[in-house]
């Protein structure tokens, strides 16, 4: 008796997918322009790894902490206006000082001054400080990581497979990127360095992704050469559908077991690649693909293009409106 | 696809078993550790970062620009000296950006004024690793008259560098007198240092202790006595016992674990411009100083009074080194030999100028971690790395029956590996860096997944178990190395460009990635190759259990 697994994901799914991707791009092109506008306006809440200033955690020893008091008495020490947050069950406070003036070695001193008005009735659970120089060679490097790693990736893409993929693969990225900075000027959750390596992971899941559908393609590319192309890239992505959906299904398990349990420290961090699956999915399906189809890509990889290339463009139906 | 030689087997066994034998050092006791383990395995463990240990960090930024300041004005300082000697008179001494200038008063004095310039100039060390060229740059404009007197490009950044490894034995040296557990100290760049204390949250304190200025100070040694009879039978007045101190010690085994010296010292270590690494006259390493003028007349009258008896040199209330003085010094320069090796000659030359050179040290960045934070920290990583693993496997199980077991083995091993590989290489784990475990189990399932939905739909083709089971496999390699590669990608980016938390999260899922493509591929393969050798014994007709 063989122990059998449940293969309770469908199969023979025929989701026109090309029928929906004008609009999917559409509504793509829009939110991404929103989420653009939404970090110009309203703004990212960045951490003090990019703005400089100076964070405190403390645990009031005595029960839930009284925040006005706190503020009036921290506002008065001539450190800036603190912004205090408590969070948890309420005996948790964070304290944030803006950047000092007076360089580097003023931030600390602004963290000292505090717990010198705070002495021992509090428990300090963490402090960190990030004067002017250091924040910006994090802000910096964050760009600069960002940058290459989509660089990086799509000249890994275009030496694997074609251009028109490369193309499609970095734009996909773009939005994801871009959709991710969204969510943060959406929700204003603290964009810290954890979160740039979350952008850098929900890259590389992203990619996983397109790369696994773009093989496919591939591979129905060479076997149905008389297939027009929105045919088969549809059925390449329903084919692939049942993988897609549950490696992201195990990827979110584990995601949010970490959500749930993980802590406050990397709340925000866990909660960017929680975001980043779905997009990162999404992205491979309605970005990727259309630019294929918008595209055509040849069909016989031993030369033959031309003819077939203007079978394709015949065939594609979806060009944007 | 399915068919392993018995070598190969044997391989994956043996690589697996490296990986159990690298990752026990984390879970056995120290004591098994030191005692019973054998040492040609692995001794090595992972070390937890500081948001897991609790502990503060430091980022020192060290003030170059008063450092060049410092090396001008004592430039200006042995110019007009020896102009004065000369007897060129001059105008317009002084220092800008670049260097120090001065201009000769009367023309024909050009050439002995470019003479004087000259002879400041010093050997860049080749002990550094230096090419023994000359420390500064000569130029003459004006047909002569102006005198330009600049440090190359390879001297500045030689005394950056010396700057820096003194600055960094200061700063060791004092947090070592914390008596905290496995501190490090690294240097960032060329001009920044990194200090990690674990355990430690009072950052104040130790910035306190990390600013103050060494003490260093040269004694006469208080020969009327042994320092054991001195101790049993009470100190002469006017001397005090000075231990030696613990490093030299390890050292050298043969010195004396203290010394008996005059309390007021001979010369003081502010009077002491300068020490380095050289090679005495018969070629072997040595240390070379230079007093200024007080501390030259001073120890010169001290010297030439002590022909054959030792002085010692005392740093922080330790004794560091006690020659024997050979002949007088009466130039200010003198050079301590004795069988010192190279590296010797350049630690002692380093402790010779933490006393004398101030270095300003400023805090750019700071982060502490309490230890309630970081015990919290762990306890949340791990419980939401089990709790996901553990739904993971429930998951694949469910839905893949035997050969998802296969795959949770598999996983279980590629975290094993994970460890493994990580304590080999002495990698920190941090918050993000179990995050990126967690990610890292998801990725080497999605390999599991892209095989088994292959075999599914083959099978779904028409083809037979076997048939589709190879092809599976077969098809799913390229796309495992593609996707795997692109994450790598990132993962290496992350490595290259980041630094503490991100870097431990880049390790924990570059590593991962790697091995899982190992694990989830190749020893899945294994266990269903030898799962289906096993039922075509034992019947002809073979249920695949995706």
């Amino acid at each position: 008796m063989t122990w059998r697994g449940a293969d309770f994901f469908p199969h023979d799914l025929k989701f026109p997918f090309s029928k929906w991707m004008p609009f999917c791009v559409i509504g793509s092109l829009v939110l991404n322009a929103l989420s653009l506008g939404l970090a110009v306006t309203r703004g990212i809440n960045f951490s003090i790894d990019f703005k400089g200033g100076s964070l405190i955690e403390i645990h009031n020893k005595t029960g839930v902490a009284d925040v006005a008091a706190l503020r009036a008495k921290l506002g008065a020490l001539g450190v800036g206006t603190p912004q205090i947050q408590a969070f948890d069950d309420g005996s948790n406070v964070l304290i944030r000082l803006e950047q000092q003036p007076g360089g580097d070695t003023a931030q600390n001193a602004a963290i000292d001054k505090v717990k010198g008005a705070l002495g021992d009735t509090v428990e300090y659970r963490r402090a960190d400080s990030v004067g002017p120089t250091v924040s910006g060679e994090i802000t910096q490097t964050a760009f600069y990581a960002v940058a290459a790693s989509l660089v990086a990736i799509s000249a890994y893409v275009w030496f694997r497979f074609e251009w028109q993929f490369a193309l499609g693969a970095s734009l996909a990225l773009v939005h994801d990127v871009l959709m991710t900075v969204g969510l943060f000027a959406l929700t204003q959750l603290e964009f810290d360095n954890n979160c740039i390596a979350a952008l850098l992971t929900i890259v590389g899941y992203s990619i996983n992704d397109t790369v696994v559908v773009s093989d496919r393609i591939r591979e129905n590319l060479r076997k149905y050469k008389k297939m027009l192309l929105p045919e088969l890239i549809d059925m390449s992505i329903n084919t692939t559908l049942s993988r897609t959906v549950l490696t992201a299904g195990t990827v979110i398990l584990v995601l949010t077991a970490f959500v749930l349990l993980g802590g406050s420290v990397t709340r925000s961090f866990i909660i960017a690649m929680l975001f980043g699956i779905f997009t990162g999915t999404y992205s491979s399906i309605f970005i990727a693909s259309p630019v294929l189809e918008w595209l055509g890509v040849k069909r016989d990889w031993s030369g033959a293009a031309a003819a077939t290339t203007a079978g394709n463009k015949a065939g594609t139906s979806t060009k944007s409106a | 696809m399915l068919h392993f030689e018995r070598w190969k087997i044997w391989s994956i066994v043996a690589v697996c078993l490296f990986g159990l034998l690298a990752g026990l050092p984390n879970v056995l006791g120290s004591n098994f550790l030191n005692d019973r383990w054998p040492s040609f395995l692995p001794h090595s463990k992972i070390s937890l970062g500081l948001d897991l240990r609790g502990g503060s960090y430091l980022v020192l930024q060290a003030n170059i620009e008063k450092l060049k300041q410092n090396w001008f004005d004592s430039l200006i300082n042995d110019s007009r000296k020896a102009l004065r000697e000369a007897k060129i008179p001059y105008t317009g001494l002084g220092k800008n950006a670049d260097g120090v200038r001065f201009r000769v008063s009367k023309p024909e004095d050009a050439a002995k004024g470019l003479e004087v310039a000259n002879k400041l100039r010093r050997p860049i060390s080749m002990l550094l690793g230096g090419t023994g060229a000359a420390d500064l740059d000569i130029k003459t404009e004006d047909s002569g008259n102006l005198i330009l007197i600049a440090p190359t490009p390879e001297a500045l950044s030689q005394r950056i560098r010396g700057a820096m490894d003194a600055a960094m034995e200061v700063v060791r040296r004092r947090i070592d007198a914390l008596g905290t557990t496995e501190p490090s100290i690294a240097r960032q760049g060329t001009d920044r240092m990194v200090v990690q204390v674990p355990g430690f949250d009072d950052p104040t304190k130790l910035i306190d202790i990390i600013g103050k200025t060494a003490a260093l100070s040269f004694h006469a040694v208080d020969e009327s006595m042994s320092p054991d009879a001195a101790t049993s039978n009470g100190v002469p007045p006017g001397s005090r016992i000075y231990p030696t101190e613990k490093q030299e010690l390890e050292r050298n085994p043969g010195l004396p674990k203290d010394y008996l010296l005059k309390l007021v010292p001979e010369v003081e270590g502010n009077e002491l411009i300068g020490a380095q690494a050289e090679f005495d006259q018969n070629g072997r390493p040595a240390v070379g100083f230079r007093f200024n003028t007080n501390g030259a007349i001073k120890f010169g009258n001290y010297t030439s009074a002590n022909v054959g008896h030792p002085f010692a040199i005392v740093l922080d209330d330790k004794v560091i080194t006690a020659p024997n003085i050979i002949s007088a010094i009466r130039g200010g320069s003198g050079i301590i030999t004795g069988n010192f090796s190279t590296e010797e000659a350049t630690n002692l030359a380093i402790q010779l100028r933490s006393g004398a050179l101030p270095t300003d040290l400023s805090v750019i960045n700071q982060r502490t971690v309490g230890p309630s934070l970081g015990a919290d920290s762990i306890l949340a990583g791990t419980r939401s790395a089990l709790v996901g693993a553990a739904a993971v496997a429930a998951f694949m199980m469910y839905a893949y029956g035997l050969f998802g077991l296969f795959s949770v083995i598999a996983l279980a091993i590629n975290i094993m590996l994970l460890f493994g590989c990580m304590s080999l290489l002495g990698q920190t784990l941090t918050l993000p860096g179990i995050a990126g475990i967690a990610l890292t189990m998801g990725m080497a399932v999605d390999s599991n997944v892209l095989i088994y939905e292959r075999i599914r739909e083959e099978l779904r083709g028409g083809k037979s178990a076997i048939a589709a089971i190879e092809q599976g496999f077969q098809r799913a390699l390229a796309t495992v190395i593609d996707s795997h590669i692109t994450t790598l990608v990132a993962g290496l980016i992350m490595f290259a460009l980041g630094e503490g938390p991100i870097r431990g999260f880049a390790v924990s899922l570059s590593i991962g990635i790697v091995i899982s493509v190992f694990t989830a591929y190749t020893v899945t393969r294994l266990f269903v190759a030898m799962w289906v050798a096993r039922q075509r014994a034992v019947t002809r007709n073979i249920v695949v259990p995706v």
